[in-house]
């Protein structure tokens, strides 16, 4: 234990006596608390894990690969399937990075569209995460009711999209579709009765003794660490680092947003969920401005080159229905060059590097996602805490496979 | 457009004569340095308090099979105290290892596995330098140019072995792989020649 030198699987004797062999605890692929197919090889002493070693790629698909086949309109919904829990945001960094490539930027309309649609996003994978991390450590209420409130949600997702979630909506150049009648009021009416929701779960969670027990000083992240290890997002706002992309890099019309940015003092697993609480407060708070300022106006940049002429176009105009084929096949050019464009997506910051070289298809995509490195702090966030406390802190840290595996 | 020219400024007067080639693209900066001076390059970019790049947010791999130096390692650098982002490059000839940076950032360790993983580019002095994202026994390196789509196997389970067999790749329709550059505005190109244009002088002649 005290004696570095010591290998971690070698017998020893305890102060006490007794004869003690570290031994190795297999934590996944099919475990409940395990956020999806994480496997941890989790070196044990007693309860205490040594070491947290997560094996990761169970659910690996090659998107980057595939990108690199498809053209830049079929590579969006690959978007949509990586952090399943927050599809629109991370179509959202694509659709930027493809319109910083084609120097274009979507009508006013559509990005406040966008900005709303991210919000309520936020509030929908917050609302998973939260609930999650409560079943983890053995309260199961909120998450029943917390499910209850995605589904609403995700029939905003349906009603302006047709998916729940899959819903390749933010497109390069816009949204694929303006709101539809009364969605504006049906999410406002939402927004008024969603503090309500907030105050049920803090009043479940937020004093609740044993979940304190189980997440004060628990996995804690001094402010060095998170910014050495890459972390981003609520993971790097709990460790009292004042850093949102929507603030410090605002994105379409996050800077005519009025918000604040929570910061967590401890680090702790509580700092994180009380940070997300939090954002959760500000994201409907944004979704309100979002509704009363929402511009009259187009939804789609009106270039043919680069977005679909209207259908009832295509009946009368040989133009449109020539830009409509060409679209649909061979799709657009992007100018050769790269970005690496971010948007604060709400599990940290979601990256897409894009190389284009000329052509329809994009040369490389790389996405960074920000629950891939979080997963990496693991290890030293796991150390010296019970078996129990590495399920906390695997909760706390809001990982989704189809991301971090991508 | 003014700041970012600073901060190639910056860039420079840090590296001095490691910054190989500075590029703006769209006003993003990259830095091209050489291979052997990535780790202490970073260490400077971190440091130095004009650019302080507190985080490494991204290491990744990009193939150009024509080139000489095959690879380019790309590390996205991002400072919170500048607001501003910085892109370093190497570019890699095939085998040749480049020094880990786990000793700037400690989250390199998985973006430089991952990079292994996905084009076969050796990062030395990483520790742990296993696979990552690929299945355990996984052969080649998938994100190479000439590592086909498809891949090689496939696996299924097999009931009379009672276990998951690897066989390879079987596909009842080929990969169709469309060819679709052609110009928007018509053939205005000379040198752009579709499968079939040559059809066209065989009938005049």
């Amino acid at each position: 234990m005290t004696d570095a030198a010591r290998n971690w699987d070698e017998e020893y004797t305890t102060p006490e006596g007794k004869r003690v062999r570290p031994f190795t605890v297999n934590f996944g692929p099919q475990h409940p608390a395990a956020h999806g197919v994480l496997r941890m090889i989790l070196e044990m002493d007693g309860e205490v894990v040594e070491r947290a070693d997560p094996h990761i790629g169970l659910l690996h698909r090659g998107t980057e690969k595939l990108i690199e086949h498809k053209t830049y309109t079929q590579a969006t919904p690959y978007f949509d399937r990586l952090d399943y829990v927050s599809p629109m945001c991370q179509e959202h960094a694509f659709a930027l990075a493809v319109e910083k490539l084609l120097g274009i930027k979507a009508p006013e309309r559509a990005q406040y569209i966008r900005v709303m649609f991210s919000e309520i996003t936020r509030i929908l994978n917050h609302i998973l995460n939260i609930t999650t991390f409560a079943i983890d450590l053995g309260a199961v209420t909120p998450s029943l009711w917390g499910f209850e409130e995605r589904e609403i949600l995700m029939e905003f997702y349906e009603r302006v999209s047709g998916a729940r979630m899959h819903a390749n909506y933010f497109r390069p150049g816009g949204v694929h579709q303006d709101l539809p009648d009364g969605l504006a009021d049906d999410i406002w009416a939402y927004t008024e009765r969603f503090p309500k929701f907030l105050a049920d779960i803090e009043e479940l969670l937020t004093e609740n003794r044993i979940f304190k027990q189980r997440t004060v000083d628990i996995g804690i992240v001094s402010k060095q660490e998170a910014l050495d290890w890459g972390f981003t997002g609520p993971m790097l706002r709990a460790s009292g680092v004042a850093w949102d992309l929507r603030k410090s890099q605002p994105y379409d019309v996050y800077d005519k947003m009025e918000f604040d940015v929570p910061i967590g003092k401890t680090g702790d697993c509580y700092a994180r969920y009380l940070v997300r609480l939090e954002e959760m407060r500000q994201a409907n708070r944004m979704i309100k401005q979002c509704l009363k300022e929402l511009p009259q106006g187009p939804v789609m940049v009106d270039d043919h080159k680069i977005s679909p002429p209207k259908r009832a176009d295509m009946k009368m105009s040989m133009e449109a229905l020539i830009h409509h084929f060409k679209l649909y096949t061979e799709g657009y050019h992007v100018p050769a060059g790269e970005t690496y464009t971010a948007v604060e997506v709400p599990k940290g910051e979601f990256g897409v590097y894009l190389v284009s070289d000329g052509t329809n298809k994009p040369y490389r995509c790389k996405i960074r996602s920000p629950g891939f490195a979080h997963l990496q702090g693991a290890d030293f966030m796991c150390k010296g805490h019970m078996l129990a406390d590495a399920v906390a802190v695997i909760g706390s840290m809001d990982i989704v496979f189809g991301e971090i595996d991508r | 457009m003014t700041e970012m020219s600073s901060l190639e400024t910056e860039v420079r007067r840090a590296l001095g004569g490691d910054a190989l080639n500075t590029e703006d693209c769209r006003g993003e900066l990259s830095v091209y340095v050489p291979v052997n001076r990535i780790a202490d390059c970073l260490k400077i970019l971190r440091d130095d308090s004009a650019i302080a790049m507190q985080q490494l947010l991204d290491i990744c791999g990009v193939d150009y099979p024509d080139r000489a130096a095959r690879f380019d390692v790309v590390y996205h650098l991002l400072s919170l105290t500048t607001n501003q982002r910085l892109r370093v490059k190497v570019a890699v000839v095939e085998n040749v290892p480049v020094p880990t940076v786990i000793g700037v950032y400690s989250t390199a360790g998985w973006f430089e596995r991952e990079c292994w993983d996905m084009y076969g580019v050796p990062f030395s002095g990483n520790p742990d330098l296993r696979r990552i994202l690929t299945d355990y026994g996984f052969e080649g390196h998938p994100l190479r140019k000439d590592f086909p789509l498809t891949g090689y196997v496939e696996v299924r389970y097999d009931d009379e072995k009672k276990r998951v067999v690897y066989e390879p790749v079987k596909l009842t329709q080929d990969f169709r792989n469309f060819d679709f550059l052609s110009p928007w505005e018509g053939m205005t190109n000379v040198n752009m020649r579709l499968p079939g244009d040559e059809k066209a002088k065989e009938v005049k002649q």
